[in-house]
């Protein structure tokens, strides 16, 4: 049997993503989030992981370097990549908003910065709003704090950053979560390994929400 | 903008040195013939052909078309793909001799959006066959195209077989809102599972309408999957879906091919075009699909004939992805002469091109006052340029 090869994204997700996988049944290495390796290969089973920055695991998916992923709702809106999206995992919850400074709540926006560029004009545009989408790769609290823009749209979780930085949340544009997504050809090609691990996921999913 | 370098190309645009130009045109001939032995033959249609009749009828989104203004003033397209432009000459065949069998090698341009580095120019090979509408058709298109896949020297290919008529038969039997039906269609387009399941769970759709509709999803391996079908149908669309998906199979175990075929009701290609059996092929280890086809008995109708019509294409450029076989070559030969031999050079070059087997001969004049000592250097150097023998006319003889 062929190897499944399975692509996690570093940072926000890992550790929740980790806990699933392990709770599902994946007996995946403690030490995963720590070690430096990018590539790991999960003794006695066909599965390897690899980890990939959020943003490229939907391309590792769609050019079938990975047979399956972990990505974020909001990575797959801006991406746009052809691949399957199987399953809502409900891990690394949180929402797309529109934020900005207080006294901007209401007033129309002419720019607006963000790592998301694709989602932002998208939006804006369904809602007749003209606006200039600025793309920032990081730190994007600080453009309206600099006059760069005057909101920002940006994924938020729990409004901490946000609030850190004088900020409050003007419109919740959609919830987001992270999906497991499969290579079009792997889901035909390996489907019983991938409905396998769909299964396995989706019984420990259900488990969870019961309890 | 600033000015392109010399070098460059246009976006998306490719060349083919001659180690790959080789090998596509061993792989496009070693599959023609295959074709040419299920009786297709060759056509040839034009690069450019006029927006509103070819591009209007592609299944190709009009922004990944590349056009142009000819001097009327009527706006051109580079051809987006082969099968609106044979349907554009089979409908102009009057009292055409069907059914049809053509083959064709050409290339298709589709605008790139996404990364710069994707290709626009694509180089596909396929067959149309027009004016049959029975199973045997559809059953004979894809295990000719399991044949060229094996004549390609794919490894581990496999072919995913869907019915447009089952999915929308199974859609419309059970939701009555034309509205989520479209959007139910549009997720699947999208490969989007869980807007798919979402949906279902927040529409007002009875438990047994949403376990039909979440069934769809499964792919699954021939017998048993036809079985599990029959037990979701309930109306006359799907019923006569399945039955022709019935004997298309039965068709498929005729030629001997049913093993390396999947059911995948999903499989839809593109929205509106296709109207029967589809079907893709995946080669082992290779993340996009290497060929795709199906049925689409309407689009002659646009072009002012009623004609059914099945066909698929190869993505030559994928294939040479995951192609194992090598062109076989023949024998490359330098002839070296000096300077006052070139006669001599010639007959020997013409004697070698005519031997059997036949060689591939270069002749090469050596310069004034060539020493022999140069000789292992010259060969050493002709070597690397892959020449397999170094002839040197000096009443020596070969090396």
């Amino acid at each position: 049997m062929s190897h499944l090869v399975i692509a996690l994204p570093k940072g926000r997700i890992l550790e929740e993503a980790h806990q699933l996988l392990t709770k599902a049944g994946l007996p995946l290495p403690p030490e995963l989030e720590d070690s430096r390796k990018l590539w790991v290969r999960i003794p006695e089973t066909a599965i390897e992981i690899i980890l990939a920055k959020p943003m490229d695991v939907p391309t590792y998916v769609e050019y079938g370097a990975a047979d399956v992923g972990i990505a974020g709702k909001d990575v797959l809106l801006e991406q746009s990549r052809d691949v399957y999206e199987l399953l809502d995992l409900q891990i690394g919850a949180c929402r797309l908003s529109v934020a900005g400074l207080a006294e901007q709540a209401g007033r129309p926006l002419r720019r607006v910065a963000t790592k998301y560029p694709q989602i932002a004009s998208q939006y804006f545009r369904a809602k007749g709003q003209q606006v200039e989408v600025i793309q920032l790769h990081g730190s994007i609290e600080l453009a309206p704090l600099t006059g760069l823009a005057e909101a920002i749209v940006d994924i938020v979780s729990t409004g901490r950053t946000l609030r850190e930085n004088g900020l409050v949340e003007l419109e919740e544009m959609m919830p987001i979560t992270a999906r497991l997504i499969a290579n079009r050809v792997s889901y035909r090609m390996k489907y019983r390994q991938i409905e396998m691990l769909l299964d396995k996921m989706r019984r420990q999913l259900a488990k969870e929400s019961g309890s | 903008m600033s000015e392109p370098k010399v070098f460059e190309k246009p976006l998306g645009m490719r060349d083919f040195l001659p180690d790959m130009a080789e090998r596509k045109r061993f792989l496009e001939l070693r599959i023609q013939r295959v074709m040419e032995q299920w009786g297709y033959r060759e056509i040839i249609t034009p690069t450019l052909e006029f927006y509103d009749t070819v591009g209007a009828a592609s299944a190709t989104l009009t922004n990944r078309m590349f056009k142009l203004l000819d001097r009327e003033g009527h706006t051109l397209v580079l051809r987006p793909d082969m099968t609106a432009p044979i349907a554009r000459v089979a409908a102009s065949l009057t009292d055409a001799p069907y059914p049809l069998r053509f083959l064709y090698h050409a290339s298709v341009y589709r605008a790139q959006e996404q990364e710069a580095g994707r290709n626009a120019e694509f180089y596909q090979t396929g067959v149309e066959l027009l004016g049959e509408a029975s199973p045997g058709a559809d059953a004979e298109v894809m295990a000719l195209a399991l044949s060229c896949l094996q004549e390609a020297g794919v490894k581990g290919y496999k072919l995913a077989l869907g019915h447009v008529g089952l999915l929308d038969g199974l859609l419309e039997e059970n939701v009555d809102d034309p509205r989520l039906r479209a959007e139910l269609k549009e997720d699947l387009l999208r490969r989007d599972y869980v807007a798919f399941r979402q949906r279902l769970e927040q529409s007002a759709l009875s438990c047994g309408q949403q376990e039909r509709l979440l069934a769809l999803l499964h792919v699954y391996r021939g017998e048993e999957g036809l079985s599990a079908l029959s037990r979701l149908v309930g109306g006359p669309r799907s019923q006569e879906a399945l039955v022709n998906l019935q004997e298309i199979w039965e068709l498929l175990n005729g030629y001997g091919v049913s093993q390396d075929v999947i059911l995948d009701l999903t499989l839809i290609g593109f929205l509106n075009y296709y109207t029967g059996a589809v079907f893709e092929g995946f080669a082992e280890g290779y993340g996009f699909p290497v060929l795709s086809g199906g049925r689409y008995d309407h689009l002659l109708r646009r072009f002012g004939t009623d004609a059914p019509a099945t066909g698929f294409a190869l993505k030559v450029d994928r294939l040479l992805e995951v192609s194992q076989i090598q062109p076989e070559q023949p024998e490359r030969v330098v002839v070296a002469y000096r300077p006052g031999q070139i006669r001599q050079a010639i007959a020997r070059a013409q004697a070698l091109r005519r031997a059997q087997p036949p060689k591939a001969v270069e002749m090469i004049a050596l310069p004034d006052g060539w020493e022999a000592e140069r000789r292992a250097a010259f060969v050493a150097r002709q070597k690397r340029r892959g020449v397999d023998e170094v002839v040197f006319l000096e009443g020596e003889g070969l090396t």
